[in-house]
């Protein structure tokens, strides 16, 4: 059947099992809108506020769905809006499919209105992306993103097209999604090596990230904590995957990691690196991390290996195939003294209270993980209230926490939960904010509205910028610059001038008795919750700093 | 961490596309990749070309630049050349100011080195050199002395010696 360039698009795109397609309008999209409209019946439109909005929503589509989130822009500032948002997703290895219209080709180069070479701008934040000026390179361009997006270690592509091909018109044949690429496999001698320095080990631990979260290996990785009874610490992007009653897990590693994650791993004679890349926020010292141990590293993408910190051993493979391969070879083993040794460790961990503050973030996060069901999804933004939502939140599954981890997005957020909650409209969306990154994004409230979105907005208000303030209350001799802007901002006010409902709270009581409220709302809700400036991320080992330099109190 | 110095010549197998070499070179300046040279140029695919690069680096940096570029889309193939089975070729311009009292002696040096003078006039000639990048070193070593006006080198081309192919 002959159809046009944009027919073309949203058929791909349902051969593909899109439904919710993400974004804004404009000038040189107008003939992709106009095909959404004709489509609306199998291809839902959601319109956010702002296209880096959108962009984070198709980001926490994918994270809380595992479908690939598509967002729409047009050229120009439409394309460079969403250069946030597909840089989240490169570095979280996020896969998104980024369609931007532009220019005519004739007024291509020539700076027409709204031209901006966005492939050269996102250049270094895309997997790969496609330019699309002739008609008969779009289908393949389309079905080769869905592609690349999601084999091997996964991440955002971008497909730009000129707006004469989104009008001109071609022969299309509806076809099947491209198979993905051939995942790298572990060879068996590599797997039995490893098994035998797992089996050998006294004192091992296991250190993973976002690859486990991405290759849904979380059932794999507690089988083999059980058999092999070794702990287990995790980055920020695989945060969920153990349950936080479990005895063997160790919490959080790195800058503001447990006690007993960063101990055990700097005590450890064997490290097992399950997708992760030893980052800076992990590894902070790269030449005396986990020093005492033989380091293992398997990772799906190969240039992750000895990146950052030089490993005694390494294996390509993904790491639910590395898993299901090992197991088989662990011999049940017995490190309770060991394990135990991390768990006194682990008591260490207190909550940390600041006598000066009536509403403490922990009491917050707390009361929130006790007043909602086991379905529900947190996303946050970026910044303390980021980390104490990580450090506090008693959850155990992989998709149920959704935040920015290499690129840490203030604003990131509210699109996210959106993102989120269209993708899982029976599960309940819990978004934890801070004032600093609230207001960088907090316009997407009228998105929220206009959707219906029974999101809850957690606002941790301190009145300043958290993070940098706490570095320089530690770092810089309380010089407090640009961090205390003076804001009057009256969020529960602004909620509602949105169209939301707003509450605030400022002692647990309060705040117990307003989040019940929430839930019982079936809009949007931000709950204003007045913390002290003073309450730190603890404990904290600061940049390039051991274990030994950590702050505790 | 291993810090030794290796030199070491990649060839990569690109699709000979639009922007190719943009993402090969945005890739190395965005990851800190420092190199000493690189070429583009045809094969008898018409649809590859061929980017080789002089690369001076530590085992590491060169497993970074070696993984990290395969993981381009249009990197086809990424391999080092096996130093002592391959052959290197570079092509040199140099201009050198000279009147009839110094011609005669450059004519000598230009004559050992098998070179050619491509361009003469009055005060300058331009000479054209082609071979291993250490004959074109040595060559300038010794024109150093007179007054070299401009210099124009290719970089290495490479390709490793018997019918066993690298690359798809």
């Amino acid at each position: 059947m002959k159809v046009t360039g944009s027919q073309l698009v949203a058929e791909i795109l349902l051969e593909h099992g899109v439904d919710t397609v993400f974004g804004y309008p404009g000038g040189t999209a107008l003939n992709l809108y106009d095909v959404l409209y004709e489509y609306r019946d199998k291809i839902k439109h959601v319109l956010t506020a702002h296209e880096q909005g959108a962009a984070h929503a198709a980001d926490g589509y994918y994270r809380a769905t595992g479908r690939t989130g598509v967002v729409f822009a047009t050229s120009g500032p439409g394309a460079t809006n969403l250069v946030t948002g597909i840089a989240t997703a490169f570095m979280d290895s996020i896969p998104m499919i980024a369609i931007t219209a532009n220019v005519p080709d004739s007024l291509i180069g020539r700076d027409a209105f709204q031209e901006i070479c966005i492939t050269g701008v996102t250049l270094p934040i895309t997997k790969h992306s496609f330019f699309v000026n002739r008609i008969e390179d779009l289908e393949n361009a389309i079905r080769q993103a869905f592609r690349i997006a999601n084999s091997g270690r996964k991440g955002p592509v971008l497909i730009d097209i000129t707006k004469d091909v989104t009008a001109a018109t071609i022969d299309y044949k509806k076809g099947k999604p491209l198979p993905l690429r051939e995942k790298p496999e572990a060879k068996d001698e590599e797997v039995a090596e490893i098994a035998e320095m797992i089996n050998q080990a006294e004192r091992p631990v296991i250190y993973f990230g976002g690859g486990v979260a991405a290759s849904d290996a979380g059932d794999e990785l507690n089988q083999l904590l059980e058999k092999a009874d070794i702990p287990a610490t995790y980055t920020l992007m695989a945060a969920g995957i153990l349950g936080y009653e479990n005895k063997r897990n160790l919490g959080l590693i790195g800058m503001h990691g447990s006690i007993a994650a960063n101990r055990a791993v700097d005590r450890a004679d064997l490290l097992i690196a399950l997708g992760c890349r030893f980052s800076d926020r992990v590894a902070l010292n790269p030449n005396k991390f986990a020093r005492k141990a033989k380091k293992v590293q398997v990772d799906i993408d190969k240039s992750e290996i000895n990146k950052n910190v030089l490993v005694d051993k390494s294996v390509i493979s993904d790491v639910k195939d590395f898993l299901q391969k090992l197991l088989p070879l662990i011999t049940k083993k017995d490190h309770a003294e060991w394990v135990a040794q991390s768990t006194e460790w682990k008591k260490k961990t207190g909550d940390v209270k600041c006598q000066d503050a009536e509403l403490h973030p922990s009491e917050i996060v707390t009361a929130v993980c006790d007043l909602t069901d086991k379905e529900t999804i947190y996303v946050t933004d970026v910044g303390q209230h980021q980390m104490w939502a990580a450090q506090y939140l008693m959850h155990d599954r992989t998709k149920d926490f959704i935040t920015s981890g290499g690129l840490g997005t203030m604003g990131f957020g509210y699109g996210a939960a959106i993102g989120a909650q269209i993708g899982c409209p029976e599960k309940r969306v819990i978004h934890f904010t801070g004032d600093g990154s609230f207001h960088m994004n907090l316009n997407e409230a009228c998105t929220a509205v206009s959707e219906n979105l029974p999101i809850i907005t957690i606002i941790m208000n301190n009145r300043v910028l958290g993070m940098v303030y706490q570095w320089q209350t530690s770092f810089y001799g309380r010089r407090y610059s640009a961090t205390t802007p003076g804001r009057k901002t009256d969020f529960p006010k602004l909620a509602e001038a949105f169209g939301a409902k707003g509450f605030s709270a400022s002692t647990p009581t309060e705040f117990e008795d307003v989040f019940k409220k929430a839930l019982q709302e079936k809009g949007p809700v931000w709950i204003d919750c007045a913390i002290a400036a003073e309450e730190r991320v603890l404990p904290m080992i600061p940049g390039g700093g051991t274990v030994e330099d950590m702050i505790i109190g | 961490m291993d810090k030794v110095l290796k030199k070491e010549v990649i060839s990569i197998l690109v699709d000979n596309q639009a922007g190719v070499l943009g993402r090969v070179v945005s890739l190395f300046g965005r990851r800190g990749f420092n190199i000493d040279s690189l070429t583009v140029s045809a094969t008898n695919d018409a649809e590859i070309s061929r980017i080789t690069i002089v690369f001076n680096g530590t085992e590491q940096a060169l497993h970074q630049i070696l993984t990290q570029t395969e993981k381009l889309e249009v990197v086809r193939d990424i391999f080092t050349l096996d130093a002592g089975n391959s052959l290197y070729r570079e092509l040199l311009l140099v201009k050198i100011k000279c009147d009839k009292n110094d011609r005669s002696a450059l004519r000598e040096i230009i004559e050992i080195y098998r070179a050619k003078i491509i361009d003469l006039s009055k005060d300058s000639m331009i000479v054209e050199l082609t071979g291993a990048p250490e004959k074109l070193d040595g060559f300038m070593d010794m024109v150093t002395c007179y007054d070299v006006a401009e210099v124009c080198r290719t970089g290495i081309t490479g390709i490793e010696r018997g019918i066993q192919q690298k690359g798809r």
